[in-house]
């Protein structure tokens, strides 16, 4: 099992190592899910209802209430 | 009713969601595509030991591995949005969702961390035959990847296989195979992967042309193109095929969609499908009412395609509006009143709940009537619409028609040059046809062009609404500012726009190296 493990690590690091137009594509990966993952999420978009109230009561009797609001 | 919405909200999530989108689809029929193009080069490669086609396998991959790294999450951005800016719609479709985006990430976390990496790392490393599973499980892992969101996509546009819980406002899956089987979302599938391969091997010929214009590697274009006009072909087919599909099951599930789609205003039978028009102006006093300047039809063609008949009754716009009772169509106004009956019960339920249990009681049993759900409930979306203009509920008519006709017209189109370039690539005449290879370098931006307007049909046709009849757009977006989603929207088309443009860069260059030997 160890030499296994041993020897998907190499695989991935010799075909990492070896990669040509695949580093800057890596790059443009790990800064694109930095981007969206850190900066989009975090600051621009929060799961509303997760973060405006606690329980899912609450969230469906807000919900139940937004979409009732006739006149 | 609508003047309770912040319509400018409105329409800024809605192109938000539009544009990323459209972008991220800017990535994902290559993909899709060419994923396979790749596979059938390496089998070919395989079988016959054929050095060459190793070197033409590796060049294509190679194209697939950047497209797949620049678009690989790109569609996070769209579950994000679904969060933050649709917030009440991501509620209201309860565990719809849930399931076959969850069996999406798996699929996808899966193929991407062991299928690909063999791909780009296994070659010399695992045996000819572990490489070629490899790469035909990553072409079938990223095409089921697609399924399950396409499965979404199309119970929005036709929702079943459901029931509405009114105490937590949620849908509330009863039947896996009714949601993942309908044929909204076969066709859907089959429709959307099969144009993604048709785009794909319109890629693979209009780069293969510009090597053939170039006079550079001859040998691997000339290949090329066989293998993407038979691929191109087999898929142009299959789309056509299935957009018949399609088509019937707009027909009927969506027949303002459908009648949007040849912008018909006056249902009849025996009616005319519009091989080519141009629409005039609308009249203002009956909306969806457009003028033909120029209209050239084929009589009784859009009631064959409808079901098969070409004396099948067609909707049109009127009918739909003001209602048809010897075809058995509610008004919209009767529509409405039955709508405003599902929301007031829903209201009224929950205003019972803690203070008169008997009233709750009762009021919850109809949502568990099937006939009070059919009768009512089926129109709780038109309710939002009582009062207001039937225009309200249409939706843009003439970009649904021009959509859907262009789309069509450029099908038809990619037809006869696959074929033209299956006949000269297989009789190896087409290097002496230049006209024909410049025409072959402008397939790949039409086929983007064709792929783009099938969503836009898809999508501006089904307006207002986000789940058909069930939810309009106006009740499915949260309550933030406008500003905010202005902010992003503008952050959305810088990113996707350096993206775009990193990756035409990026490619533009490997395709200039051409094939070579080595590492990717």
């Amino acid at each position: 099992m160890r030499d296994f493990l041993i020897r998907v690590f190499y695989f991935y690091y010799n075909g990492f190592r070896s990669m040509t137009v695949g580093r800057k594509l890596w790059m443009i990966i790990l800064v694109k899910l930095f981007f969206m993952f850190v900066i989009l999420k975090i600051f621009f978009f929060p799961d509303l209802l997760k973060k405006n109230f606690s329980t899912d009561r609450e969230r469906s009797d807000y919900v139940i209430e937004s979409l009732t609001q006739i006149k | 009713m609508l003047q309770n919405f912040d319509m400018s909200l409105v329409d800024w999530s809605r192109g938000q969601f539009a544009l990323t989108a459209m972008y991220h689809w800017l990535f994902v029929p290559l993909t899709l595509g060419l994923s396979f193009i790749v596979a059938i080069m390496e089998t070919i490669y395989v079988k016959t030991g054929n050095e060459a086609w190793k070197k033409i396998t590796k060049f294509w991959m190679t194209i697939f591995g950047i497209n797949f790294a620049i678009g690989v999450a790109t569609g996070i951005i769209l579950e994000f949005e679904f969060g933050t800016n649709w917030s009440k719609y991501s509620w209201f479709v309860g565990d719809i969702f849930g399931a076959p985006l969850a069996i999406e990430g798996i699929l996808a976390f899966f193929m991407e961390s062991t299928f690909i990496a063999v791909m780009f790392f296994g070659w010399e490393k695992v045996s000819k035959k572990f490489h070629l599973a490899s790469s035909w499980l990553t072409a079938i892992g990223s095409n089921l990847s697609a399924l399950w969101i396409l499965i979404a996509n199309a119970w929005m546009q036709n929702p079943k296989g459901m029931h509405f819980n009114p105490d937590t406002a949620r849908n509330e899956m009863v039947n896996f195979f009714d949601v993942a089987l309908s044929p909204t979302a076969i066709n859907k599938f089959l429709h959307t992967v099969s144009q993604a391969y048709v785009l794909a091997a319109l890629v693979v010929l209009a780069i293969s042309a510009w090597f053939l214009l170039k006079n550079r590697d001859l040998l691997f274009a000339k290949r090329s193109i066989v293998v993407g006009s038979v691929f191109g072909l087999i898929g142009i087919l299959l789309t056509i095929y299935t957009g018949d599909g399609s088509a019937q099951q707009v027909f009927k599930t969506q027949p303002m969609k459908f009648a949007s789609m040849e912008a018909l205003y006056e249902g009849q039978d025996h009616a005319p499908l519009v091989a080519f028009g141009i629409t005039g102006s609308q009249d203002e006093n009956n909306p969806g009412n457009y003028s033909f300047p120029v209209r050239i039809e084929i009589p009784g063609m859009l009631s064959f395609l409808s079901s098969h008949d070409a004396n099948t009754f067609v909707p049109g716009i009127k009918d739909l509006i003001n209602g048809n009772k010897e075809h058995n169509i509610l008004s919209f106004a009767e529509k409405e009143e039955r709508g405003s009956v599902a929301i007031r019960t829903l209201k009224e339920m929950k205003e019972a709940r803690d203070a008169d249990p008997e009233k709750y009681k009762e009021l919850r049993a109809k949502f568990e009537d099937p006939q009070w759900m059919k009768d009512y409930f089926a129109y709780f979306g038109y309710g939002y619409y009582k009062g207001e203009s039937p225009a309200e509920l249409l939706p843009n008519v003439a970009l649904t028609f021009y959509s859907f006709h262009l789309m069509v017209i450029l099908g038809f189109f990619f037809l006869l040059v696959l074929l033209l370039a299956l006949i000269w690539g297989v009789k190896d005449r087409i290097a002496g046809k230049k006209w024909f290879l410049w025409v072959l370098v402008w397939m790949a931006p039409l086929a983007y062009v064709a792929s783009e307007l099938g969503w836009i049909t898809a999508e501006v046709g089904r307006q207002p609404w986000v789940i058909q009849d069930l939810m309009p757009n106006v009740t499915a977006v949260s309550n933030i500012s406008a500003t905010t989603v202005q902010i992003t929207f503008w952050l959305f088309a810088l990113t996707f726009t350096i993206l775009a443009i990193a990756e035409l860069k990026i490619m533009f260059k490997q395709i200039k190296l051409g094939p070579k030997d080595g590492g990717h």
